[in-house]
Order: C-alpha cells, then structure tokens, then sequence
C-alpha cells in the first residue's frame, strides 16, 4: 500500500480492501441530535466536489443512506460527514465511535453544484442543510461572489457552523423559529428584503423541503436563479433504480445521477413531499425500536 | 424411460409452499434421473445442440460421462469453456439455445441439457474436496495489473481467466455486495446466494481482489485506472439503468422499476423485519411487463405476502418474452396475467400514492420489427384496474455514467459501448468490455462469453505491448 492517503493519486492497482477501511478519525457531537463525523476515505476525499454526496451503509442489516459531503481534506485523506440523527439508520450510525470503521461508504456521487461568480450570491442553509450549504457557499466565495450567507434553525441549539461560515461569507444572518438565537423567524424572511433592497444574482437553498419550497416560492416572483439540493429516497445512488425520481420541468430526472441541485422554480415540490413520505409508518416503528435499545 | 422416452421432470417446491418461501423452486435430478435424462442423448455426430451454446459446450460429451457415472469428469468437461455452470444450469434459457436445436426437439422434447449440466455443477461442488489451489499458467504475468470494472459475470468471468493466466486482476464494484444482477436481480428462488459466493470465492482464491464501494467514472476514472497502476480495464459495468414508460403520474409513490423492487428485496432483504430497509407488502400489486424480470418480481411480490399480484402485459400469451417455465411457475404460485391491456395513466390518491391504473385494451396487428405482432389500442376501450403497488419492468438502458465520465470511449446512439467483437477492444487502445454493457440486457451466458473473448484480447494485448513471448 502507499503512503497513509491517496491525495496524488498513488498506484490504483496496489489498493486492497484493507487499505481502504473506512475509519472514523473524529466524532463531534454539535449539537443533542447533529453528529460530525470526520472519516478516513482517500479516494473519496480526492475527487469530492461541492455538492456531491455519498451513500453509507451501516451493515448487514442496514439501509444505504445518502450523506452530503461536508468538508473533505484530500491531503489528509478524510472527509466530513454531518447527519440528523433522525430514523433508524442515522440513529445506528450516530453509535458508531471513533476508530471504528463504516462497512460502507461510496462515493462521491451526483453532480457537483455548478459554481461561478454569479455576482451577489445567497447561500442558505436550513437545519443540517446548513452542513452541505457550507462547501457550496465557500466555493461560491471562492469564485468571486459577494456572498450572504443565511443559516435557519428551529432553536439556537440547532444552529451549526457559525463562526466557520461567517468567517468566508460578507455577511452571515441568523434566525431561529423561536427567537432563541438571531432574528425570530424563518429564513425567507431576510431573503424577501435582500431581493427588495438590491440585486441578487443568485440563490442556493438547502435544508428540510418546506423551507426550500418556501425559499423557491419566495425567488419565483424575483426571477432570480434559485438551486435546491433535493434529498430523495434513494438506494443505490448510481441510477440503477429509479427510486430518487422526481419530476423536474415536466421531466422525469434521478436525483442521485442528474442532481442532486436543480432549479427550484422547476420542481414539482408535491411529488417530491408525497415519495419522502411514503415509507412513514415503516421508519417510525423502526426509529421507536432502534431507540428502545435493540440495536439491530 | 431413456431413448425415446418424455423427458425426466424436474422435481419441484410444492407451489403452495414455495409461495411462502425463497428457497429454490427447482430441486435437481437425483442421480438416477440424471442418468436417465442423459441416456435420452443420440450423441450425435454433428452435434447440433453445441451450435446453439454462446459458449461451445461439448455437450454430448458431458452427457456421455454422466452416462457412464463420471459426474465430476461431467463437470471438468462442462468447465474447459463454462466458468459458472451451477449459475447457468440454473438460469440460461436453454430452450432458446442448445436445447433449441436439439436433434430430439425436432419430433418431441429435447434432452433437458441446462438440468443436466447443472446437475454435473452441483454434484462437483457436493462432493469436490477442498479446492485445490489452481496454479497460475505463468507466474511471470503477475507483474502486470488488469482493472476489473463491475463484479457481474462478465466481470468474475474476465477476472477469473486472466486470473488463471497469471495476471494481478482487481475487480471494482460500486455496489457494496459481488454478483451484479446475479445478486441484485435474479431472486434467491431461481438462484440460491450459496452457488454464487462459492463461484465468487472460487475468482477470489485464483488471486482475484475484489474492491466494493468503488463507482469508476466519479471514485476515480477508467482513465485514472490506465495511467495509474493498470495495463489494460476490462467495463463489465451491465445494463443497469431502467426503461420508465414515460406515462402520466408514473413518480406518485408506490411505483418502482423493476430494478427497485428486486433491489429492496434481493439486495436489502427488505421484506424482513430485522433489515432496515423499508417496503410496503401490496394488497393489489401490478406488474407491468412480461420478460423474466416482471415474472422476478411478480413471483417475489407474491413470496412477500401481497394478497393479489397481476401481469399487465400489452401483446398476447405467445409473445411474452419471459421463458415459458417460468410463466408456468408464477401461474402455479397464483400469478395472474391480464393479458393485451397497456397502461395509459396511474391515478393517485390524495397522499400522491396509486391507486389504480387507467387502461386501455389492445389488439395484434401488423409483425414489427421484432416480428412479433404489434398491439395496437382499441378505440374507447379504457378501464380500470385498482392497484397500491405498481412495479413496471420493461427491461433496461445501458448506465451511463462510464460513457459520460470516458472520453473518447464511443458508444452505439442507444448507449451500448462498441468493441471489436474479436478482441472485446473498445475505441479506446487498453479498455476492453463486454456483456451487458455492450449488447444492452441478455444474458448471464453472453455476458460470460463475452468475459471470455475479453480475457484473450487482454491477454494478447499486453504480451504484444510488452514483447512476451512466453507460452
Ligand atoms: C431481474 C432479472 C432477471 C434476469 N434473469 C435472467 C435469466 O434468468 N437468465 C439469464 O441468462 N439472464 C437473466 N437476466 C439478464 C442477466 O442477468 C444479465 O444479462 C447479466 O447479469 C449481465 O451481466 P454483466 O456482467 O454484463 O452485468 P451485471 O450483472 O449488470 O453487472 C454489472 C455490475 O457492474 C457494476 N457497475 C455498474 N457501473 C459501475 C461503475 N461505474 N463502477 C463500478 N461498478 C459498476 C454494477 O453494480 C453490477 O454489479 C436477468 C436480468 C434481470 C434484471
Ligand atoms: S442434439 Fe440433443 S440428442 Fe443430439 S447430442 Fe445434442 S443433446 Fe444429445
Ligand atoms: S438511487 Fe437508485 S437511481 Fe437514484
């Protein structure tokens, strides 16, 4: 095997199983249910770009799930993966320690987000959206953008990446549903009096659908470029299954080869809440028995 | 019964029971009956039957030692040019190849050759005491590395052949378990996963690495692989992407592929409690389709406890495309099939999941080009059937992510990568494939026999680059 990391790509044809576990170097809790998890992944750590996701799977018995690339160090050979530790599999997941390996994890996958400086640009980022707005709104300011970054939360303690995201962006707006942090409210409204007060170029929103909608719903009027990160329930996250489908534009797109971004103002956002929700019941029991303690 | 007798019957799951279960349908011939099946062969001079075998199988002659009680001597036979024949016993449709053009089918029924070699197959690995470690044919070859992309048969088949040459072969699979549709398509019943981990094992203990999770085209490319480490990358990447009918409300939820369906059930065992992947078990599922993948999920529909599993199916009974055994299978397990109806809408309910079907009524007219009688729609006739689960499985389109990803690899308008069909060679001087990826969905045997041709091409390639002229 060569050096610890693939950063240059090294001899493909000496990579074993074995060079390539998927070892977790770090675990952070940021907040009661967001769980960062920095992971060795060379390969995947080398060709990320923003935007792009991975699917993880947790073990014989566990579900692929589609994770977002947070961060990724290719000079290291890691990337970072933050979660919601919300059904079954991300419970299970969120139980994994450092040093322990992921059974699975493929990648990067999906388009990477199309960046170029657009002008003023507004990244926002809903909940653990904001996890994988960040890459996109550092690539974003990278590329020239005047770059306002809005960050939506429920209460304060959801509120992540702070200090990191105002440290690239020219101005960082908080707001929290309660008022517990920032200014009381949703994200669209700081967004509503940007596209009043100047001239926005463009918008990228990602974060629990209704706030994307909402984002989408409030871009529309302005006619302002608006992409969205769509989250579909997928499986093989490579086009082998159609699951990820969503109609886009009248079309029917795989979220996972043809997105994950696509113009907000396109999608049929009905469709979409209707396919996420299908397997509502199923995930519930399944969440109420993986928190009970039966691990499996 | 021997010569001039009906063919020997395969034994067979009781379908009451079997319904309830995903243990193999078919049981196999037990000696007796093998050697009375294969008394059944002429042995023709001519041999007619090895014609009609992708792979040049010299059947008489394994028939011949089945005869003579030489079942292990059957099965070397059967392995000089069939890697996999415990797969392929199983699954080719040999009524459309050897057993086609048997001498015997011409008056009455052919000697059952696909019962007979999978017979051999398993008697081998039944009674074979530990696998003998296979020498490399030249040891000196391992110094050259060859990429394996996808872990089908086309991909265990080239890996396993250059293996045997000597070279160093790594196979890369973006899903996270070996087989391709072996694994992920064809349903536990038909193929039982313990035949295909020993043949994996058996690529694997000739030397062959094998590297899950790995998706070439974004993990790294083929051309990433060529400048990196590899002599020369075999695309065994499959078909693999599937046909939608682009029909209204065909995305409200309760609707899969195919694909889908047999993935949540083969791939993610679904359907059982202690997996965590979720499936809903349909009071009224319909298959859209009639080729072996609808029958798949049909019978796997009716195996997870659905309380009524319907064939929608456009043209009539002698067109579907699925082998006639396994239309009678999934009749016995109560199956039904509708038969020249074709979907117009899928109606949802309020949630945005369907609820039922609009159709339409259709007739035979004119041969297309397939020169089955195409079905044309009868004017007004729409209807409609209830359904809360709809599995539409009209075949697949080749994936595109290795075409999209590889520059300069050129690729029929449909997709289909283009090789010299002598060498498997694709546009590209080093990148060589076969199987689905090529000819679009087929076959488990072509998808084998095109490994094969790879196999040599690679081989001849490298020694040609590289001056060897060792034997
Ligand atoms: C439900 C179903 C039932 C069938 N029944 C029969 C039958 O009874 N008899 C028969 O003969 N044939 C049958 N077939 C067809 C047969 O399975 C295929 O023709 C055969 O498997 C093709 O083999 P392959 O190796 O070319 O591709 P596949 O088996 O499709 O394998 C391709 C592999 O490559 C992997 N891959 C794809 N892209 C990449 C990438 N970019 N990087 C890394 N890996 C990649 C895939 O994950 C997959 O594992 C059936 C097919 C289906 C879907
Ligand atoms: S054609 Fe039929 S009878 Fe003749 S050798 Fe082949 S299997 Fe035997
Ligand atoms: S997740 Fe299967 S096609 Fe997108």
């Amino acid at each position: 095997m060569c050096s610890k990391n693939h950063g240059e790509m090294c001899n493909l044809a000496e990579l074993t199983p074995d060079s390539l576990k998927n070892t977790i170097v770090h675990k952070e809790k940021l907040s009661p249910v967001l769980t960062l998890f920095e992971i060795r992944a060379p390969l995947i750590a080398n060709s990320a770009k923003a935007g792009q996701f991975v699917i993880v799977w947790t073990g014989e018995h566990g579900e692929r799930l589609p994770l977002t690339v947070s961060d990724w160090d290719a000079a290291n050979g890691t990337i970072t993966l933050i979660f919601q530790e919300v059904g079954r599999g991300t419970i299970e997941l969120g139980r994994f320690e450092v040093g322990d390996e992921i059974p699975s994890l493929a990648g990067p996958l999906g388009q990477p987000t199309e960046i170029k400086d657009f002008g003023t640009a507004v990244a926002i980022g809903g909940g653990v959206g904001t996890a994988i707005a960040r890459p996109v709104a550092k690539a974003l300011k990278d590329a020239g953008n005047e770059l306002i970054t809005i960050v939506g939360a429920r209460e304060k303690s959801l509120i992540i990446l702070e200090d990191e995201l105002r440290s690239f962006s020219d101005e960082l707006i908080v707001t929290t549903d309660d008022g517990s942090y920032g200014r009381k409210g949703l994200v669209t409204e700081p967004l509503k009096e940007l596209l009043d007060s100047r001239k926005i170029d463009f918008v990228v929103a990602i974060g629990p659908l209704p706030m994307m909608r909402a984002v989408a719903d409030t871009t529309k009027p302005y006619g302002v470029k608006t992409i969205v990160s769509l989250d579909a329930i997928m499986i093989d996250g490579t086009g082998m299954c159609g699951g990820c489908r969503v109609t886009v534009g009248g079309k029917t797109k795989f979220t996972c080869v043809d997105g994950p971004d696509f113009d907000a103002h396109e999608v049929d956002w009905n469709e979409l809440r209707a396919r996420k929700a299908f397997y509502f019941e199923e995930e519930s029991k399944d969440r109420q028995a993986t928190l009970a303690g039966g691990d499996e | 019964m021997a010569r001039g007798g009906p063919r020997n019957k395969m034994p067979q799951q009781d379908a009451a029971k079997r319904v309830k279960n995903f243990d193999e349908v078919a049981l196999g011939y037990t000696e007796e009956q093998a050697i009375d099946e294969a008394e059944r062969c002429l042995n023709c001079k001519h041999k007619p039957c090895v014609a009609g075998c992708p792979v040049n199988i010299d059947i008489p002659a394994f028939i011949e030692l089945i005869k003579s009680n030489d079942f292990t001597g059957a099965a070397a036979e059967i392995k000089k040019t069939n890697s996999l024949p415990a797969i392929c016993g199983r699954v080719c449709p040999q009524e459309e190849q050897c057993e086609k053009l048997c001498i015997l089918a011409k008056k009455g029924e052919s000697v059952g050759i696909g019962r007979l070699e999978r017979f051999a197959a398993d008697y081998e690995a039944a009674h074979s005491t530990a696998e003998a470690a296979v020498e490399p044919e030249n040891p000196g070859l391992g110094q050259y590395n060859v990429a394996v992309v996808g872990c089908g048969p086309a991909g265990l088949t080239v890996a396993g052949d250059l293996a045997k040459k000597g070279y160093s072969v790594t196979i890369f699979e973006a899903l996270h378990k070996t087989g391709g549709v072996l694994r992920y398509g064809i349903p536990e019943f038909r193929l039982p996963r313990n035949i295909l981990d020993r043949e994996v094992k058996y690529v694997e203990s000739l030397g062959v690495k094998i590297i899950t999770d790995i998706i070439v085209g974004r993990t790294f490319r083929v051309e990433d692989l060529l400048r990196n480490g590899f002599e020369a990358v075999f695309v065994g990447s499959g078909a693999g992407a599937p046909k939608l009918m682009g029909i209204e409300g065909e995305n409200l939820s309760g609707i899969y592929s195919g694909n889908e369906w047999l993935t949540r059930i083969n791939l993610m065992r679904a359907h059982r409690e202690e997996y965590a992947t979720p499936i809903k078990i349909p009071q009224k599922a319909c298959v859209i389709g009639a080729g072996n993948t609808a029958m798949d999920c049909a019978r796997t529909a009716m195996r997870i406890g659905s309380k009524e599993v319907t064939i929608v199916y456009r043209r009539s009974r002698s067109e579907m495309p699925a082998r006639a055994e396994e239309i009678e299978n999934a009749e016995e397990e109560g199956v039904k099939l509708m038969l020249l109806t074709n979907p117009k809408r899928f109606i949802g309910d309020e949630k945005g999941a369907v609820k039922a079907i609009e159709c339409l009524r259709m007739e035979l007219g004119e041969p297309d080009d397939s020169g089955r009688r195409r079905p044309v729609a009868v004017k007004d006739s729409e209807f409609i059937i209830q359904a809360d689960t709809v599995i539409v499985a009209l075949g697949q389109n080749p994936n595109p992510l290795i075409r999209s990803t590889t520059e300069g690899l050129e690729t029929q308008s449909w997709g289909g990568i283009i090789i010299n069909e002598e060498t498997g060679m694709t546009s590209i001087a080093g990148v060589f494939a076969g199987g689905d990826a090529v000819t679009g969905e087929a076959t488990v045997i072509s998808a084998m026999g095109a490994g094969k041709i790879a196999a040599e091409g690679i081989d001849q390639y490298i020694r040609e680059k590289h001056d060897i002229t060792t034997e």
